[in-house]
């Protein structure tokens, strides 16, 4: 008991910072907005699946990767042809040529359903193709780079063009996919119609739900010894392969659970948003997506939740009073976060903020000396030390030394 | 094809290899720049399309500026705009390598997302200050058009200048990298950073006049594909997929892997292309690349050392 | 070119008439004293006693902004005029524009938003397919009215939406009659970038081509989107020699296309090039000499020789610069603003239900490309146009059709 208490909450600091989340997602929010912004919300936050897997391969296995679009966009799309057969009963597309299949593919002269949309009838095998079909593509990316030791930019740049590909893949095979206007018009989810407020809200919670439990996932991998080869690999893989361990497979795990973690957010994307197109699988989003994590602090797995609120508050505010002004700030944005603050918003916190609160509760204990009692210095300097290591990790931080924080890439 | 004749037939495969070549040109163009730039410091630069695009602009403004007071200039003004194209590239590339690059060598992965970064801003500000419309610069007499050899056979002259211009610029590039003081260092910094600096190169400056070089070829590729495609803000990202493609299949660090690999990228496109629907042809070469890709993730012309 | 000598009192003049055949159009509501809000707003809108509000929705940045500003400026414009001449039902119109930024998602969300929060009473809107196709379940479910500028593939019908471009149909059957009659061409080469637009329209035209023309398609083709380099393409073309190259490329490809065309030799005097992508706002960017005696089928040019045409013309080179150039979208979304201020006067209320119902047979006699006239399926019944190129980015309207029925689900086509 008190091990998953330290490992997955983080103890009480982990705890607290969990908790403050959960209350902001569950109760802040839907009290403080209209459906309008809350869906908006529950927008960002499937975004910010991809971040929080991101900070697991990048922030702490150093493996950076600019195609995880790829995986929200298959998660989004397996979610997307459930919904679309269920919305393409042979009553509803009585007009067509051939009934009962998506309108798009009768558009393209498609008189039967495509064999591998068939399963996709079932919504058990729909779920768990979402996890698992991504989590077989990451495989096998994995597979083939992580074991033949390709890593760093290059890594970085095939998984960029494999979603380049991916994206031209979709839009070139419109017959069954779709094509670029993606696949849209999803109505019902079992019969329950999913455009309702009340639908909206439900689906809301749920994507919060599933949010925290995918960090609580990540903190319980990163608490583990594995969470520990991981860091060791981001900083000496070649120590760490010398001491016998099989690199390659720790990341290819780590890989395929961040595309699980973004299919998910895809998928919850399609219900909330009504529908998926391929243009969340490319090279743009597929950035985007880095930046949020990068922002929040690619140490951080709560702060990458603040970052992707963040950025895409601030891109839906600029970009409606100042759309000349938005690219620079992103792009702002991006320059900065790497020069700058490298750690991001957890990274600041760190910094500045935990300062403050520190100097803040010195002058309450230190008032406190002079009133009742004289504590010993040294009861002083490991009271510090406990408050500065409970504040540290107050953003969910997992950090067994100090030295982690420090930059480190593997060449 | 009935009621083809034997020399048609001649002339549309003479044709076809000019297509293939040229594609080819234009790949090798784009990645030179890239390729050196990786090679050297190990850093991909997001914004090369960017860097493509202020040459192709610099061109556009001289053309207008040479068509509203020196019209008597238009029909040179082209070889003209090449090279201010590249030296206003290479002095945007020296002056991001001084901002912003060199901040961050230690952190490849980061120079990545800052010149992504970069990227987003040059583009608002080329938007900003030309407008989002795409331009079409007015072009010399003599560009427009193609040659004919024989009865059919045509070969495009914006094609054959844009490959000359790649022969040039590749020899260029190799005799300065392989045959001057300056190649000497950058290839020494490249092999053993700190041993360079202890026998005294100055290796910061070496990667900032690479970078600024690389970037600076980049325009001379913007300045010529004003002849055959778009200028506009976004244009340089039409062409980035394709660029970092043909770095990663030809291998890192590899100036005759990045040579192989747009000739066979190019030559494989443009056949297929021939052969069926163009969407399917990009599709199969892109899926070949990937299957290459997977038995040689290291590109063609990968590196011997085991890292 | 008769009225040349006074021309600028003959243009004011036809301010004058212009302004007036539009208020007599649009019913008499206008000139009489406004109906209160109570009886022309049952639903909820933004609608107050001297003002209605409206929304436009298009992307003001990202890469499709290049293509939409012109439509903004156009509804702008209309918007202007409408409120010059004493707004919709005695109220002023507020606009509130959204952008949304090329993605998708922005756009459902942004359409949401002016439905939702802002009550809008009509949306001019959306450019691409994939945008609309995106709004369309947010306006089919929140009820509201979209008013769609784009030329399109057809295939859609709504309720809540009123398309002011042509549908696949009327833009494509009458070109092709016309050049297969003209020029007697038998044998096409269909070239499109690879989407749902180009591969429909591709799709109506074979089956016209095959089964009305007698004639042969000898090739059809699709590049992705973006695509550059088109000479093994053009090698294709020279071997298939076909009388007409039918092209549906789009976007910065397009630049690319018509360059290398030239370049390979492809030129007017021995090809016979037929477009429907190509606006006066593409040549802009292809460069006119790239173009010159190609041809575009539209419904509309800029050089069209009608008096309704140059005052817009002129109306809108003074709102936004002598160098703006004004497409077939363009035109089309200045229609929008029109149509729904007739279709609300003619229902006398604002209420979406009433304005849609209200729409099918309303009728402008004053749009810059003619008359046009609200068909029961929500489209315009319009007259198709071929144009050829000159050098300085202008079309020479040569042949015009007569008025086609709207038929977004044509009976052989499919």
């Amino acid at each position: 008991m008190q091990a998953i208490y330290r490992n997955v909450f983080g103890g009480k600091s982990g705890l607290i910072g969990l908790l403050i989340l959960a209350a902001l997602i569950f109760v802040v929010m839907p009290l403080s907005m209209d459906i309008f912004r809350l869906n908006l919300v529950g927008k960002y936050l499937t975004y910010a699946f991809v971040a929080v897997g991101l900070v697991l391969i990048w922030g702490y296995g150093g493996i950076l990767s600019l195609g995880q679009g790829v995986f929200f966009g298959l998660g989004g799309y397996c979610m997307a042809m459930f919904l679309k057969l269920e919305a393409s009963d042979p009553q509803s597309t009585a007009i067509q040529s051939t009934p009962g299949i998506p309108d798009f593919m009768d558009w393209n002269q498609i008189t039967e359903l495509p064999f591998f949309w068939e399963p996709f009838h079932s919504l058990t095998f729909t779920l768990l193709a979402i996890i698992v079909v991504p989590s077989i593509f990451a495989y096998l990316i994995g597979v083939t780079m992580f074991k033949r030791r390709v890593s760093g930019v290059y890594f970085a740049i095939i998984t960029q063009a494999v979603a380049a590909i991916l994206t031209i893949l979709i839009i070139g095979q419109q017959g069954f996919t779709g094509g670029v206007n993606g696949i849209t018009d999803l109505k019902t989810l079992l019969g329950w119609d999913i455009r309702t407020d009340s639908a909206k809200y439900v689906l809301y919670y749920v994507n919060g739900a599933l949010l925290l439990l995918c960090i609580l996932i990540a903190r319980l991998i990163l608490a583990t010894k594995f969470g520990r080869l991981l860091l060791a690999m981001r900083d000496k893989e070649d120590r760490v392969r010398f001491s016998g361990y099989d690199v390659a497979n720790f990341k290819i795990f780590i890989f395929c659970v961040a595309a699980a973690f973004s299919a998910i957010g895809g998928a919850m994307f399609t219900l909330q948003v009504g529908f998926m197109s391929p243009s969340f699988v490319g090279i743009v989003p597929s950035i985007e997506m880095v930046i949020f994590a990068a922002v929040g602090g690619r140490l951080s797995l709560i702060g990458a939740v603040y970052g992707t609120l963040l950025v895409n508050w601030g891109k839906t505010t600029f970009s409606e009073s100042f759309p000349e002004l938005w690219l620079f700030l992103m792009g702002g944005l991006f320059i900065a976060v790497v020069m700058l603050f490298p750690n991001g918003l957890a990274g600041l916190y760190d910094k500045y903020a935990k300062r403050f609160i520190v100097s803040i509760r010195n002058m309450g204990s230190g008032f406190l000396d002079k009133r009742t009692f004289q504590k010993p210095a040294f009861m002083d300097r490991v009271l510090m030390q406990a408050k500065l290591q409970a504040i540290a990790t107050w953003l969910g931080q997992i950090r067994p030394q100090r030295d982690d924080l420090k930059h480190k890439q593997p060449a | 094809m009935e009621g083809m004749s034997l020399s048609e037939w001649g002339s549309i495969i003479a044709m076809q290899g000019f297509a293939g070549i040229s594609l080819f040109s234009v790949l090798l163009l784009m990645a030179l720049g890239l390729a050196i730039i990786f090679g050297q410091m190990g850093v991909i630069n997001m914004a090369h399309g960017e860097f493509m695009a202020i040459g192709a602009y610099t061109s556009y403004m001289i053309a207008m500026f040479v068509e509203s007071y020196a019209g008597w200039f238009m029909d040179y003004y082209f070889f003209f705009a090449i090279v201010a194209a590249f030296f206003v590239a290479f002095l945007a590339g020296y002056a991001a390598e001084y901002l912003l690059i060199r901040h961050l060598y230690k952190r490849p992965l980061d120079t990545l997302l800052a010149t992504w970064g970069l990227s987003l801003i040059l583009q608002q500000i080329l938007r900003s200050s030309f407008g989002a419309r795409e331009v079409s610069p007015p072009l010399p007499e003599w560009l427009i058009g193609s040659i004919e050899i024989a009865e059919g056979l045509e070969i495009p002259i914006n094609g054959l200048v844009v490959l000359g211009l790649t022969a040039a610029v590749t020899a260029g590039v190799f005799y300065l990298l392989f045959k001057s003081r300056w190649g000497l260092r950058v290839r020494a910094t490249t092999q053993n950073r700190v041993m360079s600096g202890a026998v005294g190169i100055n290796t910061q400056k070496v990667d900032r006049v690479t970078f600024a070089l690389g970037c600076g070829i980049a325009g001379i590729a913007g300045a010529a594909f004003t002849t055959i495609a778009s200028t506009g803000p976004t244009s340089g990202s039409l062409y980035i997929v394709d660029t970092f493609l043909v770095v990663v299949f030809g291998g890192a660090a590899s100036l005759l892997g990045t040579i192989a690999s747009a000739f066979s990228i190019a030559q494989a496109q443009s056949i297929m292309e021939f052969f069926m629907n163009g969407s399917m042809a990009k599709v199969l070469t892109l899926l070949t690349i990937i299957a290459i890709l997977m038995f040689r993730p290291e590109g063609l012309f990968a590196s011997k050392i085991r890292k | 070119m008769k009225n040349l000598p006074n021309r600028m009192a003959l243009t004011k003049r036809r301010i004058s008439k212009l302004l007036a055949a539009l208020s007599l159009t649009c019913a008499t509501a206008s000139f009489a004293a406004a109906p209160p809000t109570a009886q022309v707003n049952t639903t909820n809108l933004a609608v107050t006693d001297d003002t209605v509000t409206v929304g436009i929705l298009h992307s003001l940045t990202g890469t499709m902004a290049i293509s939409e500003t012109g439509s903004v400026e156009a509804e702008k414009l209309a918007i202007d005029q409408i409120n010059a001449m004493g707004g919709v039902l005695g109220r002023q119109i507020n606009v509130i524009v959204e952008d949304g930024a090329s993605d998708w998602p922005t756009f459902a969300e942004k359409s949401k938003k002016l439905l939702v929060n802002d009550k809008v009473a009509a949306v001019f809107g959306c450019w691409t397919s994939a945008s609309r196709k995106a709004v369309l379940p947010v306006f089919e479910k929140e009820n509201g009215m979209l008013y769609y500028p784009t030329f399109y593939e057809g295939l859609e019908q709504s309720k809540n939406v009123i398309y002011t471009g042509q549908e696949a149909t009327q833009q494509i059957i009458a070109g092709l009659d016309w050049i297969a009659k003209e020029k007697g061409a038998k044998t096409f080469y269909l070239i499109g970038s690879d989407y749902i637009w180009p591969r429909t329209s591709n799709k109506i035209a074979r089956k016209h081509i095959e089964n009305v023309l007698k004639g042969e398609v000898v090739g059809e083709e699709y590049y992705p989107l973006g695509h550059t380099n088109f000479r093994s393409l053009i090698n294709k073309i020279k071997v298939k020699k076909p009388d007409v190259i039918y092209s549906i490329v789009v976007g910065g490809s397009n630049v690319s296309w018509y360059k290398q065309l030239r370049s390979a030799g492809i030129t007017p005097d021995k090809w016979n090039l037929l477009t429907i992508s190509v606006t006066e706002d593409e040549v802009l960017g292809i460069g006119g000499e790239n173009v010159e005696g190609f041809y575009s089928m539209m419904k509309y040019f800029q050089s069209l020789d009608n008096p309704n045409n140059q005052e817009f013309v002129k109306a809108f080179k003074t709102k936004w610069g002598e160098d703006s150039v004004i497409g077939d979208v363009t035109q089309a979304a200045y229609l929008g603003p029109w149509l729904w201020k007739a279709a609300v006067e003619k229902a006398g209320s604002f209420d979406i239900d009433k304005v849609a119902a209200a729409s099918p047979g309303i009728e402008l006699n004053t749009a810059p490309e003619g008359y046009v006239k609200v068909h029961e399926n929500h489209h315009l019944v319009t007259k198709a146009r071929v144009g050829k190129w000159n050098k300085s980015g202008q079309a020479e309207v040569i042949y015009t059709s007569d008025l086609i029925e709207p038929n977004p689900f044509p009976e052989g086509y499919q």
